[in-house]
């Protein structure tokens, strides 16, 4: 195990080389000019326009640029925006909001889509197996803006960048429904086929008590691929949810990105970006560790 | 003979054989009489179980045998209360230990006789037993929840259990997952695992199917050896007639979910009272008729869903006459205690 962690581990090296690459490439290929309409209504002077250049190395060949942001970057130094504001300090603001939201949406949906997924799985063809049926299929159908305005509204909620964990649980439920429904539907199904097992028959013949083959035999192996999912998923939240921010004006690391790429401050999309791949990495690489943990028969060596 | 009139005011269906009404009289350990089951699939009701009957005394093995689909395993299941409801459901009959009707007990009291009354052996030990637990877990369980041993008692006493069923290392196999142990071993676990609460009655579907010929002598040797320690009634469920020679001393034989023949199993080898029977022990390869073609049963099982009127067995029985596409034999009583559901069971004896 210790020798697969850390073939994992060396293999962040090049994909975090060949993402920042890519990313930093991408934002500076956009084919206009950083600073036009930074200085009002008249252009910028030129004195302005060549000192940035300068200072942000826009002169160089875009290999060399990268070189220089990356021996930065290995120094702790993230850079800074146009205006002088540190990147560090725009990621330590917008972060925690945003860690926050993703936590509460993976308890939401892993809480309430395991629930309805495990007593559908046990009852199928029932009432509540057709209205779960319906309602996640209503939820993934629906755009997370709609169901967000609608609940804004319905809620009368506005989050500061500040906001108590409690003030988070509707936009929480926002960002976590369309999960919530597959969470749903894939432990409904783990659970339906698990249901019939022989090692599920045998924890019968044995004369354990129902609710001990169901909560122990039956549930610890249909949570497996439920367990690898909300992981994974874990990981895409974390990088942040612009439509759900922007809907109640969360200032998360999500609409973060989005400004600057419409800014095109380069130094800030790219060191948020490449901040998000290493927790998405990382994410992926805990939930293969999990999968090991949860299924002894998987052993990585 | 209709059954109805002589047999539990009419809930079993039929072909109540006359030993197993004279077994009734005086309490066998397990008791099943006249098991009726129905499977309902998409395409209609098959009639998986039409009147089963049979039983185990303590310190007794019963061979079960029977092609695949005769319903060795439905009847087994039916006995421990594991069928799957819906699509299984069953629909007459009786089944009793010590005495006590099962089928018609509540569920709780079912679960309480499931491992401790009578305990099940099941054929594919890999996927019988749960994969992301170990094997001492899966033992020390039953023991926790059912006699309320501590942890460390459990695990003393599971560790017991699996130096009873001869596996080497048993306390350092404790903590291992099913998977790391061989098929042999593996079986083993699970006869441990079924021997946990003490069973009275012990039933062994197939226990050997899935294992190596070497390790398949092993393990009954290992089966019979425990069966008369623990002076435990074993129904064995197979369809390997030299297994049952060696350990049964009585035999069922089933068909299209009936028993159509069962006495004890040395005279059932020596003169079998029913075609079936027969044709079952000549397409036993034979040493002696070595270069020869292998006897088969010609034909199929009937489909369940749409059983041939008369005996179900007519469309491939070499003695086949009208009335055997007409009429369904009854069981009838031969000497010794033995029974064949044939028309012509009397002529097939006397023959031999």
């Amino acid at each position: 195990m210790g020798r697969y962690v850390l073939r994992r581990l060396l293999q962040l090296i090049p994909v975090f080389l060949g993402t920042t690459f890519i990313i930093y490439t991408l934002v500076w290929a956009i084919p206009s000019d950083p600073f036009a309409g930074k200085c009002g209504q008249r252009p910028c002077p030129p004195e302005y326009v060549a000192k940035m250049r300068a200072d942000f190395n826009l002169d160089d060949n875009l290999f060399v640029q990268y070189v220089k942001y990356l021996g930065k970057l290995f120094t702790g130094d993230f850079g800074q925006t146009f205006s002088g504001v540190k990147v560090g300090t725009l990621i330590a603001d917008a972060y925690p909001i945003t860690i926050r939201l993703a936590v509460i949406a993976l308890v939401i949906e892993g809480v309430i889509g395991l629930v309805a997924g495990v007593l559908t799985g046990l009852r199928k063809n029932g009432f509540l197996d057709n209205l779960v049926l319906v309602a996640t299929l209503f939820l993934i159908s629906l755009p997370v803006f709609f169901t967000g305005y609608v609940l804004k509204v319905g809620f009368g909620i506005s989050v500061s960048s500040t906001a108590p964990l409690g003030d988070l649980i509707v936009p929480g439920f926002v960002l976590g429904s369309l999960s919530m429904a597959y969470v749903a539907r894939l432990t409904r199904t783990s659970i339906a086929e698990n249901r019939r097992a022989d090692f599920v028959r045998t924890a019968i013949a044995k004369g354990l008590p129902g609710s001990r083959v169901v909560g122990v035999h039956l549930l610890r192996n249909s949570v497996i691929p439920v367990v690898t999912f909300l992981g994974t998923d874990l990981g895409a939240l974390m990088g942040g949810a612009i439509v759900t921010e922007g809907v109640f004006n969360i200032h998360g690391i999500g609409g973060l990105v989005f400004i600057n790429i419409q800014q095109q401050q380069g130094v800030v999309v790219t060191g948020v970006v490449t901040l998000l791949v290493l927790v998405y990495l990382a994410m992926s690489l805990i939930v293969d560790l999990l999968y090991a943990v949860l299924d002894p028969r998987i052993r990585y060596e | 003979m209709s059954a109805h009139d002589t047999v539990y005011d009419g809930s079993s269906g039929e072909f109540v054989p006359p030993q197993e009404l004279a077994a009734a009289a005086t309490e066998p350990l397990l008791q099943v009489l006249g098991l009726q089951v129905e499977f309902h699939t998409r395409d209609g009701v098959a009639k998986v179980l039409n009147g089963v009957s049979y039983h185990v005394d303590a310190g007794e093995t019963v061979a079960v045998l029977g092609e695949s689909g005769s319903g060795k395993s439905v009847t087994a299941q039916a006995i421990m209360g594991i069928l799957d409801t819906p699509p299984a459901f069953v629909t007459g009959g009786s089944v009793k230990f010590k005495g006590e009707e099962l089928l018609t007990a509540t569920a709780e009291r079912r679960r309480m006789v499931r491992g401790e009354g009578i305990a099940m052996i099941f054929q594919d030990a890999l996927s019988a037993l749960n994969p992301v637990f170990t094997v001492g877990f899966q033992i020390a369980e039953q023991l926790r929840g059912r006699r309320g041993l501590s942890r460390a008692e459990a695990k003393k006493g599971a560790i017991e259990l699996l130096e009873q069923v001869k596996i080497p290392n048993a306390a350092g196999r404790f903590g291992e997952y099913p998977h790391q142990f061989s098929g042999g071993m593996r079986q083993r676990a699970m006869i441990a695992m079924s021997l946990a609460l003490d069973p009275e009655v012990l039933i062994a579907d197939e226990p050997t199917t899935a294992l190596d010929v070497t390790v398949q002598a092993q393990i009954m040797d290992l089966l019979a050896e425990i069966q008369r320690e623990r002076n435990m009634g074993m129904v064995l469920i197979t369809h390997d007639l030299g297994v049952v020679a060696e350990v049964a001393d009585r035999i069922a034989v089933m068909y299209a979910g009936r028993i159509v023949e069962s006495g004890d199993a040395r005279s059932i080898y020596a003169e079998p009272g029913h075609p079936y029977t027969i044709a079952l022990l000549e397409s036993l390869p034979r040493l002696d008729l070595k270069g020869q073609q292998l006897n088969t049963i010609k034909g199929l099982p009937p489909n369940l869903t749409d059983i041939p009127p008369g005996c179900p067995f007519n469309p491939r029985c070499r003695m086949a006459q009208d009335i055997c596409r007409e009429q369904v034999p009854e069981s009838v009583a031969l000497a010794d205690g033995r029974s064949s559901a044939c028309h012509f069971a009397g002529e097939l004896m006397q023959r031999a």
